[in-house]
């Protein structure tokens, strides 16, 4: 192993909390009654519904498109009946059409699903058609559809698929689970990937915290050309793409643009393991890992989740809430969404499920800003924060824009650091989308 | 669900270092040259380190009382204010001139410009400053010479200033704090040591100490030779005033470079003071100095942001 570790400036070391669930296996979760499946569940169009309240669904139906290239299709994670097709909150905290699908229990496979062979006798553009039909976005929490990634302009020569097993953010194991798990899906996922981009080169990047999966996944790769294992330091946001392609080949992706721009796809984990279970399978995403886990929960673990079950089922499934929840969270700690209810569906971007206590959800009061220059420091894209904050709490954005506000990444290192207990990316967050918001209506 | 969920913004967790802890951190970093100045220039000591203490906290919680701000004295701030501003007084000094002291440096030089972190001048520093002009006399001559007991002994700087190299105290007497000078200053090793702890603490980065220190180091040797080197460390208040004063977060650049520049243009200027300069130290007045130009380096050393061309928008 290179004892080189990779990394890149800035940064913040949150405790990781990982060793709660770091050692659980993943567990099937129980069959939900009913499952909510959101026609939106990735960045781009929303799909229509390709079925009506009534109609019978089985595993793996597509029950959801749009004709759109930027976006991906639904399918139906059990088999049973359409109850309804309604407005239902989602964890990212607007309601979205859902199809609401009564389970019978059985699981009935639907025909369409069949292995799709090896990967060697399919083409590029097969490829790239089972990835977009089997609804792959990308689920690390950004769900951008994963085929209009691996679908590059003519004018962009990608060289280096990255593949991120990172997981940076506290709390969640998910990913880690998974690379010990199904280190063949993840092989499997990168070949197919490898081929639709055209690409000789894959970095498989992992933080050092994980050296079990570090080793089985060398193991796995040892004598595969062109694919390597990575230990990068432990460091949050290690997995951001552009501090990953950044620490890994020394690139650095222009502000505003895309890791394409220097020739770069970078895909998490999860999403490259599943794409090699579609692969092997032909099953759609109808299922995904999901970290169950924080000071609220009982028996924090790792559940294998089908895609509409929701919150409040999979804490159940975990021995409930042990104490009064404070803050239930869907994603990690540093940049996960807040939820007002337990009510929602696990989307295909829900990576983990946090309820935090009372106490571990309670943020200090903030005080004067000291200048003492951490936020500075910590914030990978050399922003800073304290003086944005400043200007977007006086709503002058213009002075925002100025400092860069709109090449903020969101990770929350700089509130996090802040021994004032500043709100820092909140506020810049405000300011960013009035900058975005602001740009685009100039245009 | 009946239960009331908080729903705010990302991220969801703080680290547990707070202004409180940091300036506790200072506080204790600051005990051990307490002791030794106890032990050195006697009962004194205490009392001026105590009143000037107390006239920090009340003058903070009167002035936020009166603009009708939070009251922060639990933040520790002005506890460490008012014991800088005592360590910076000879021992003879009377305790009225620690409480006044503390009095101008919270009230006018703290809370006049909106509390910590909006002070453009280092509190303790300007509250020096304000004494020297108001009770000179108080100030520069009153130092008590441990070993004797004496009065208005001649710091080893002063010593320098004259020319009188023949009376400077043996080295191990300067390390050790038992020379003539302000109460908090003479002990060079126990400041060392409390600023070896800030810096592993994380409170503060060693690049203001070390360029400072460096800076004085290399000036001195160039100027006045190997011979002198150490009395230009540890004989004036150079110790403090890189560990604790220098590095006062509102009144120092935010940036590394800009700590850089703004240590080098310390230890420039109090070699400046105390060569060509009126007074034999020039420490505190060249940290001042620099104070005044940190919203400058802030200005011109910004980092460069991330995948941005040919510079920050804001700089051109």
């Amino acid at each position: 192993m290179s004892t080189k570790l990779f990394t890149f400036k800035g940064g913040v070391h949150p405790p990781t909390n990982k060793t709660i669930t770091q050692n659980v296996p993943i567990e099937n979760a129980v069959d939900p009654e009913t499952v909510v499946i959101p026609l939106s569940q990735h960045i781009g169009a929303p799909c229509d519904p390709l079925v009506a309240v009534g109609d019978k669904v089985k595993v793996g139906q597509k029950i959801g498109e749009s004709k759109a290239f930027v976006s991906v299709p639904v399918h139906s994670s059990v088999s049973g009946t359409v109850k309804k097709i309604e407005q239902h909150y989602v964890p990212g905290g607007s309601k979205v059409n859902c199809i609401v699908i009564e389970s019978d229990g059985k699981y009935d496979v639907h025909e369409s699903v069949q292995p799709k062979g090896e990967v060697e006798n399919l083409t590029k553009e097969e490829i790239l058609s089972i990835i977009k039909e089997a609804g792959m976005a990308g689920m690390g929490g950004a769900t951008f559809p994963t085929h209009v990634k691996l679908s590059p302009p003519k004018d962009k020569t990608i060289d280096v698929l990255i593949v991120n097993g990172a997981e940076c953010e506290p709390y969640l194991t998910a990913d880690h689970r998974i690379m010990l798990e199904k280190p063949d899906l993840v092989l499997l996922g990168t070949k197919a990937i490898m081929k639709a981009l055209g690409v000789n080169k894959c970095y498989i990047a992992i933080e050092k915290n994980k050296p079990d999966a570090i080793k089985i996944l060398q193991k796995e790769t040892a004598n595969k050309e062109g694919i390597e294992i990575i230990p990068l330091e432990v460091k949050y946001p290690q997995g951001d793409e552009k501090r990953i392609i950044n620490a890994i080949t020394g690139r650095v992706v222009p502000s505003g643009g895309l890791p394409m721009e220097v020739g770069c796809v970078v895909e998490n984990v999860g999403t490259v393991a599943t794409i090699g279970n579609v692969i092997k399978t032909g099953m759609p995403l109808i299922q995904r890992v999901v970290t169950v886990s924080g000071s609220a929960v009982r028996n924090p673990k790792n559940l294998y989740l089908r895609i509409g079950t929701s919150f409040k089922d999979a804490i159940e499934q975990c021995g409930g809430y042990k104490e009064e929840l404070g803050k239930l969270i869907s994603g990690g700690p540093m940049m996960g969404i807040a939820q007002f209810t337990d009510e929602v569906p696990v989307i295909k971007g829900t990576s983990g499920i946090l309820a935090f206590s009372k106490k571990e959800a309670d943020i200090p009061e903030s005080s004067n800003c000291i200048m003492c220059g951490r936020c500075v420091e910590a914030c990978p894209v050399n922003l800073m924060p304290y003086k944005i904050s400043r200007y977007a709490i006086q709503k002058n954005f213009e002075a925002a824009d100025e400092y860069h506000a709109a090449d903020c990444i969101e990770c929350g290192g700089c509130s996090y650091i802040c021994p004032a207990k500043r709100p820092l990316k909140e506020t810049i967050s405000v300011s960013k989308k009035e900058i975005l918001a602001r740009r685009k209506k100039a245009k | 669900m009946e239960n009331k969920l908080i729903a705010s913004s990302s991220p969801h967790i703080r680290n547990d270092e707070t202004t409180q802890t940091l300036m506790l951190d200072v506080i204790i970093a600051l005990l051990p040259a307490l002791v030794a100045s106890i032990f050195y220039f006697g009962f004194n000591s205490i009392i001026l380190v105590v009143s000037s203490v107390a006239s920090a906290i009340v003058t903070e919680f009167v002035c936020e009382k009166i603009m009708k701000r939070p009251i922060t004295i639990t933040d520790l701030s002005a506890v460490v204010t008012g014991m800088l501003l005592a360590f910076n007084l000879p021992a003879s000094a009377p305790w009225w001139i620690a409480a006044a002291g503390s009095a101008f440096a919270i009230g006018i030089v703290k809370q006049v410009f909106g509390g910590i972190g909006f002070n453009f001048l280092n509190p303790a520093l300007a509250g020096r400053a304000f004494l020297m002009a108001s009770w000179s006399s108080h100030l520069s001559t009153g130092f008590i010479d441990p070993a004797t007991d004496a009065i208005s002994s001649a710091t080893p700087l002063s010593l320098i200033k004259s020319g009188s190299i023949g009376q400077l105290p043996p080295i191990a007497d300067m390390f050790l704090g038992n020379i003539p000078g302000v109460i908090g200053e003479t002990s060079s090793i126990l400041l060392i040591l409390g600023g070896i702890y800030l810096i592993y603490r994380g409170t503060i980065k060693w690049t203001i100490p070390v360029c400072y220190i460096g800076t004085v180091a290399v000036i001195s040797l160039f100027t006045d030779g190997i011979s002198l080197l150490p009395y230009h460390l540890f004989g004036g208040g150079l110790m403090l005033g890189a560990f604790f004063m220098a590095t006062d977060y509102a009144t120092s650049p935010i940036t590394d470079k800009g700590r850089v520049i703004y240590a080098v243009g310390a230890g420039a200027l109090t070699m400046l003071i105390r060569k060509i300069g009126g007074y034999p130290e020039g420490v505190s007045y060249s940290i001042l100095l620099m104070n005044i130009l940190t919203p400058m380096i802030n200005r011109y050393i910004q980092p460069k942001v991330f995948g941005v061309a040919g510079g920050n928008k804001n700089e051109k």
